[in-house]
C-alpha cells in the first residue's frame, strides 16, 4: 500500500474511533407494535442521556416472540403482555426474574368518521357496519383484549363475520385510518400520536377487558451489554414514565 | 388433527378466477404490444411489467389507499353499488389481476411476436376475417405461449402474499388464502399445520412447473421439422 493511502486510512479510522465515546454501546430492542411511537421518543431521550445507541424492531408480540425463539439477535424485549416475557424466562431465552411491567395499555374503539357513533357500546351492539378491525388475537394482546370486550358486551357472535384482522396493532390502525374499516380496536397511544384525529372515539372502560400489562425483559443476548441494562433502568426512570403516561398508558 | 381445507379451496378459486380473467384481459394487450408501432409502446410495456419489479407492499399500499371509501377506485365501486373492495374476495381478484398481469402479457407478447405477420397475411389471402384469423391461426400457433401464460399466472397468484396481507384482513373463507394461513400458523407457533400446508404447497408448485415444462417440451419437439 502506498504511504499516502495508508495515512489516509489511519486518519479516517482514527476519526471514526474518536467520534464515539468509549462507553457507547448499541442495544437491539424488540418492541411490541403498540409502543412504536413512544419507543421512538424514549430512544431519542435515552441516546441523548447516555450516549448509547439503540436499534429497534417492531412487530406483534407473538411474532417477535417466535423470532426470539429462533435466535433473533434482540437483547431486550418490550412485549404487550406478561405471558411471553415470563415464558422467555422459563425457556431460558431471558434472564430469570428480570421482567417488569413498564406500561399498562389502554384499548379504544376508533373510527375516522366523526358521526360513526356517540356510544361505542351501542354501536357494537347494533353492529350496523361492514368491517370492524382488530389485531390478530392469536399473536397480539390488544387483539385478545378486543375479543374480551366484544364477549362482555355480548356481541361477538354478531360481529364475527365482520372482523378484519391486522397483522399487528399497527396494521389494524392503518385499516381504520385509511377508512377501509368502519371502526377498529386500537391502542390509545396510537390515537395520541396521530395528530389531528377528529373521528369517533370510545375509551373502553377497564372492566370490559383484562388489564394489558406490558412487560419488558432482559434477553440472554443482552445480559452482558451495558447499554441493555442502562435502557431497562431508563425505562423505570421519571423521565420515561412521564413520556409513557403522556401517551395514555398507565405505569406502576 | 383436523385439517382446514378452506384456505386451499379459496386459493384455487382465486388463482382460477384470476387466470381466466387475465387471459381475457391480457390477450388483447399482448396482441397490441406485439403489433403496434406506436411511440408509447415501450412505455406501456414498462407499465405492464411494473408488478414484477415492485415490492408487493407498494402495490398493497396503493390499493389500500385507492380502494378505500374516499379513494378514487373506492368511490367508483360504491357508485356502481358494489361497495368497497378491501377485505373481500373480489378485492383480492382485483389485486391479483394487477399483480399477475405481466405473467400473462409477456409470454403472450413473445409468442405473438415470434409468429411474425406472415401467417396472418397468408390467411387473409384466403379471405379469412380478422377474427377468424385470430381464432384459427394465431391461437393454435401461439399455443405454448398461452399455456405458459396460464400456468405462470395461476402459480404466481397462488404464491401471492404481501398484497393479500395488506388488503385482505385475514378473513376465513373470504381472504385467508394459503400463504396467509401458513404465515398465521408460523406466527402462532402452530408448526404442525404450517408444515402440512407448506409441504403441500411446495409439492404442488413443483408439479405445476414440471407439467408446464413437460408439455412445452413435447410441443416443441413435435413441431420441429
Amino acid at each position: 500500500m502506498n504511504p499516502l493511502k495508508s495515512a489516509l486510512i489511519s486518519t479516517l479510522l482514527g476519526a471514526t474511533l474518536l467520534s464515539n465515546p468509549l462507553t457507547a454501546d448499541e442495544v437491539k430492542i424488540a418492541v411490541a407494535a403498540n409502543f412504536t411511537d413512544v419507543s421512538r421518543i424514549l430512544a431519542e431521550l435515552f441516546e441523548k442521556e447516555t450516549g448509547h445507541k439503540t436499534k429497534i424492531s417492531y412487530g406483534s408480540t407473538g411474532k417477535l416472540y417466535s423470532q426470539i425463539e429462533h435466535g433473533a439477535p434482540f437483547e431486550l424485549f418490550l412485549a404487550a403482555d406478561t405471558k411471553r416475557p415470563i415464558k422467555a424466562e422459563h425457556e431460558g431465552l431471558a434472564v430469570a426474574g428480570s421482567h417488569f411491567i413498564y406500561a399498562k395499555g389502554k384499548l379504544v374503539l376508533w373510527s375516522i368518521e366523526p358521526e360513526a357513533f356517540e356510544s361505542g357500546e351501542t354501536y357494537l351492539k347494533q353492529g350496523n357496519l361492514n368491517h370492524l378491525a382488530l389485531a390478530n388475537p392469536k399473536t397480539a394482546p390488544y387483539g385478545q383484549a378486543a375479543v374480551q370486550v366484544m364477549q362482555n358486551i355480548g356481541s361477538l357472535a354478531n360481529l364475527e363475520s365482520k372482523l378484519v384482522k391486522g397483522d399487528s396493532i399497527s396494521q389494524t390502525f392503518q385499516f381504520v385510518a385509511t377508512g377501509n374499516a368502519d371502526a377498529g380496536f386500537v391502542a390509545l397511544s396510537q390515537i395520541k400520536a396521530w395528530k389531528g384525529q377528529t373521528g369517533s372515539l370510545w375509551e373502553i372502560p377497564q372492566a370490559y377487558y383484562e388489564p394489558i400489562d406490558q412487560a419488558a425483559v432482559m434477553l440472554k443476548k443482552g445480559a452482558t451489554n451495558p447499554a441493555a441494562t442502562a435502557f431497562l433502568e431508563f425505562l423505570k426512570s421519571k423521565t420515561a414514565h412521564s413520556v409513557i403516561t403522556e401517551f395514555g398508558y398507565g405505569v406502576e | 388433527m383436523d385439517f382446514d381445507w378452506q384456505p386451499v379451496w379459496l386459493t384455487l378459486k382465486l388463482a382460477g378466477t384470476t387466470t381466466v380473467l387475465l387471459l381475457i384481459i391480457g390477450t388483447p394487450i399482448a396482441w397490441w404490444l406485439a403489433r403496434t408501432q406506436a411511440w408509447y409502446k415501450q412505455a406501456l410495456a414498462a407499465v405492464v411489467a411494473l408488478p414484477l419489479v415492485l415490492p408487493p407492499t407498494v402495490l398493497g399500499f396503493y390499493l389500500l389507499i385507492m380502494l378505500a371509501p374516499g379513494g378514487p377506485v373506492g368511490q367508483l365501486t360504491q357508485a356502481l353499488g358494489i361497495g368497497t373492495l378491501p377485505f373481500t374476495f373480489e378485492g383480492l381478484v382485483f389485486a391479483s389481476v394487477l399483480y399477475s398481469l405481466p405473467c400473462v402479457v409477456q409470454p403472450l407478447q413473445n409468442a405473438f411476436e415470434a409468429l411474425g405477420p406472415r401467417p396472418m397475411e397468408v390467411a387473409s389471402t384466403l379471405r379469412a376475417s380478422p377474427w377468424d384469423r385470430f381464432i384459427t391461426v394465431v391461437i393454435p400457433l401461439a399455443r405454448p405461449g398461452f399455456l405458459t401464460a396460464a400456468v405462470l399466472c395461476f402459480a404466481h397468484t397462488i404464491g401471492e402474499f404481501g398484497v393479500v396481507l395488506m388488503i385482505g384482513g385475514n378473513i376465513p373463507g373470504e381472504t385467508k388464502v394459503l400463504s396467509v394461513a401458513i404465515y398465521d400458523h408460523v406466527e402462532s407457533l402452530e408448526y404442525d399445520q404450517a408444515h402440512l400446508l407448506a409441504a403441500g404447497m411446495l409439492a404442488f408448485s413443483f408439479l405445476v412447473l414440471m407439467t408446464l415444462y413437460l408439455a412445452n417440451g413435447r410441443y416443441t419437439r413435435s413441431h420441429q421439422p
